[in-house]
């Protein structure tokens, strides 16, 4: 049996092929009780907070950890899966939480993910016995580059699990929908077929095309294009809600969380009932005294359209691009969340940029959308987003997307896990589309130095677009030389939009191109005498499970050195 | 020394034991060490009644139930006492779903006109109004009644006290 993990941002859940698997987890201390989903949160007790022996471990996650982090919440580590892709820090340092006090004993945030994938496991092994040989499909979004791949494999093998794929949420949300579409699959999608799946997370917003084609009579799936990572979820639209609310309130920290859980559920039985005008949201005090100090809100119909449907997904023509603020070095640290919460924005911005797979188009024209996510439980986002698709696709001469009616939207993503791991093994339809980016290493032009000036880089395909699982590709003769003994560092690439790059193609003035991004850099030490010179080849290789893997081949000898990515090197 | 155990305490063990095996097993093994060491065994009463106190400091937790109840609410308005009740039945609501699965006792609409067969379960349908006869019995249905169907109550460790109902909350500044 296969086991699907969903490792989110917010909420995790593991399933197999049977379905969730519910997660024992504390609610309070000593108190366990089961939950499908386990909230992606860690706390860090101080000595002495909670009576001895009411803990499972000397930490805490899930239910208990929310829901008492909120009153402690530098103890508290949050979104540990955006740290996980944020190149702009050491992520195997120590450094959540990030505004602890000194005496909390911080995590890496790949090890605060290993012990939310302990504790799932956990949860496995006690309803379905140990996991030894077993497969586990880990999803991770199709937003994350190689080295945030690489770091989750690395939390996987902290937390004990040997036989780990990956696989793109988005990607697994579909095989979730083929899974209960079964046969019916054949009538709801046709050749040609170029499906959009729209993610969006408790923090993060995903986008995926994949067409429909036909080899041999046989129905393909290919995944076309993967989005940028975009950190902005349905945990935005609820505070959103909540700060327009508690304008002119005093709130502490934990009522203004409580108000931003009413806001869910006001904004869940809103958007449930047209008929509604307004919901009413209570926020009690935190002392004994319960009724009279009760804060009351209403969360009206007319905020709810216009801050979340219209803030969130405005009716943009398909030419808009969403607006980035300068940032300051101040918050350079902290996580990018993305500065423009307009998601229809990001889409018409990935459409567009996707423009090579558009056949002749100004942008990609889907003709089917599937929904995942949490926040799509309010039917009028789908019904806004799939809105303002159609009103591009009509301005330019397409017919109008159909939607895909998809399956539970909060446990889609592990369910669709445990089902890939069903069609490995060679049943159903796979979809297929390998690396969803080419990489590139940075090669510095030989000119001369000039003080003040960067001097340009010319980017080397290494791993081109679309790379499967378990093929390998060897850049051409180039001339490459290791210094032995030290650290060899190289500057590295990737990019979402080229895949007509193949191996050994150079990029000219790499760091300004708009279709390249400079990712975590790569290094190797090679062991020796210091000094000396290696002549080398590059040779690319995505693995079986889903990472991108480089070496250093010895030219005319055997050495043979693995590149790892540095994600300890700071922007 | 035994000391003797009041009557009707002996009278609620007898009940409690004859309709919980595993309690049955804990009061034959305590009888046994009382009979080797002739020292005195009882069952401190919150181990007698965690799962009731548990389930307390979950409505506690979840919907401030206690703090509801506890409440004089004479004095407050109607929308005062709405406004909290709200709290209370979302968060209570939570809990009893999540441990409970309530069903109706008797299937079947109030206000219509049910027969209550032969040998009905007396436990399950309770007669009220011109009780005389025998089965089966024409009446209408008041209330449909709620069975648990199933019960999955929280896992508590044994190390804590399930007296303590909500612990006191102090914030450091």
């Amino acid at each position: 049996m296969t086991i699907g993990i969903d490792l989110g941002t917010t909420n995790s859940a593991v399933a197999s092929s049977e379905g969730a698997v519910p997660i024992p987890q504390m609610t309070a201390p000593g108190t366990v009780e089961e939950r499908l989903l386990l909230p992606s949160f860690l706390y860090l007790p101080n000595a002495g907070e909670f009576p001895d022996g009411s803990l499972e471990d000397p930490y805490i996650v899930g239910e208990f950890a929310r829901s008492h982090g909120i009153k402690v919440p530098t103890r508290l580590v949050a979104s540990a899966k955006s740290w996980l892709s944020h190149s702009g820090v050491d992520r195997l340092e120590k450094l959540l939480p990030w505004d602890a006090p000194s005496d909390v004993q911080r995590v890496s945030p790949v090890e605060a993910s290993a012990r939310y994938l302990r504790h799932l496991v956990r949860a496995w092994t006690q309803r379905h016995g140990a996991i030894e040989n077993q497969d586990v499909v880990l999803t991770v979004p199709a937003s994350f580059d190689a080295a945030a791949r690489d770091l989750t494999m690395q939390a996987a093998k902290q937390a004990g699990l040997l036989n780990v794929t990956l696989l793109e949420e988005p990607q697994a949300a579909l095989y979730s929908w083929l899974e209960l579409t079964g046969d019916n699959f054949r009538k709801q999608a046709r050749v040609g077929d170029v499906i959009l799946v729209v993610d969006v997370g408790g923090g993060t917003t995903d986008f995926s095309l994949i067409a429909v084609a036909e080899e041999a009579g046989d129905l393909q799936l290919t995944r076309l294009a993967v989005g940028d990572h975009i950190l902005l979820g349905g945990d935005n639209m609820d505070l959103t809600l909540a700060h327009n609310l508690a304008r002119d309130k005093t709130l502490d920290n934990w009522q203004f969380t409580a108000l931003t859980y009413g806001c869910r559920q006001a904004k869940e039985s809103l958007f449930a009932d047209s008929k509604l005008k307004k919901a009413p949201i209570s926020v009690v005090s935190r002392g004994s005294a319960l009724v009279g100090g009760t804060l009351k809100f209403d969360l009206t119909r007319q905020d709810l359209t216009q801050i979340l449907v219209d803030g969130f997904m405005p009716r943009v023509p398909i030419t808009e691009v969403p607006k980035t603020a300068r940032r300051t070095g101040l918050t350079q640290l902290a996580l990018p969340y993305a500065q423009d919460p307009g998601i229809t924005r990001h889409l018409a911005a990935f459409l567009t940029r996707q423009s090579r797979i558009a056949e002749g188009k100004s942008f990609v024209h889907p003709t089917a959308i599937l929904f995942n996510g949490g926040v799509f439980k309010a039917a009028a986002l789908k019904t806004r987003i799939t809105e303002v698709v159609n009103e591009w696709l009509r301005a330019d001469g397409g017919s109008p997307v159909k939607e895909l009616e998809g399956a539970d939207l909060d446990l889609a993503v592990a369910r669709g896990a445990a089902y890939y791991g069903f069609v490995r093994q060679g049943h159903g339809i796979r979809i297929r589309g390998g690396t969803a980016r080419a990489y590139y290493v940075g090669v510095e032009a030989a000119v001369p130095a000039v003080p003040g000036f960067d001097p340009p880089i010319r980017a080397l395909c290494v791993a081109p677009f679309g790379m499967e699982e378990g093929t390998q590709a060897d850049v051409p003769p180039q001339e490459f030389a290791l210094v032995v003994g030290e650290p060899t560092v190289f500057r590295f690439f990737a990019s979402s939009v080229r895949r007509e790059d193949r191996v050994g193609d150079l990029v000219e003035n790499a760091q300004r191109s708009d279709e390249l991004e400079e990712v975590a850099p790569i290094e190797t030490t090679l062991s020796g005498e210091a000094g000396q010179l290696v002549p080398v080849n590059l040779q690319a290789a995505v693995t079986e499970v889903g990472t991108l893997e480089l070496r250093c081949l010895e030219k005319g000898g055997s050495g043979r050195w693995k590149l790892e990515m540095n994600v300890r090197t700071k922007e | 020394m035994r000391e003797p155990i009041p009557f009707m305490d002996r009278l609620k063990l007898a009940w409690r034991v004859l309709i919980d095996a595993m309690l049955a097993a804990d009061v034959e093994d305590g009888l046994k060490l009382l009979e080797k060491s002739k020292t005195k065994v009882t069952i401190p009463p919150e181990r007698l009644h965690a799962s009731g106190l548990m389930l307390l400091a979950a409505l506690q937790r979840e919907g401030r139930l206690v703090d509801f109840l506890q409440q004089d609410v004479a004095s407050f308005s109607d929308e005062d006492v709405g406004a909290a009740a709200r709290v209370v039945h979302t968060g209570s609501r939570k809990v009893i779903q999540q441990f409970f699965r309530l069903e109706a006792a008797m299937n079947g609409s109030e206000g219509n006109t049910i027969t209550v067969p032969a040998g009905f379960d007396a436990q399950r349908i309770r007669l009220t109004g011109n009780v005389s006869g025998q089965p089966p019995f024409k009446g209408t249905l008041k209330h449909h009644g709620w069975v648990a169907s199933e019960v999955k109550m929280p896992a508590i460790f044994d190390s804590m006290d399930p007296r303590v109902v909500a612990p006191a909350e102090v914030e450091l500044p």
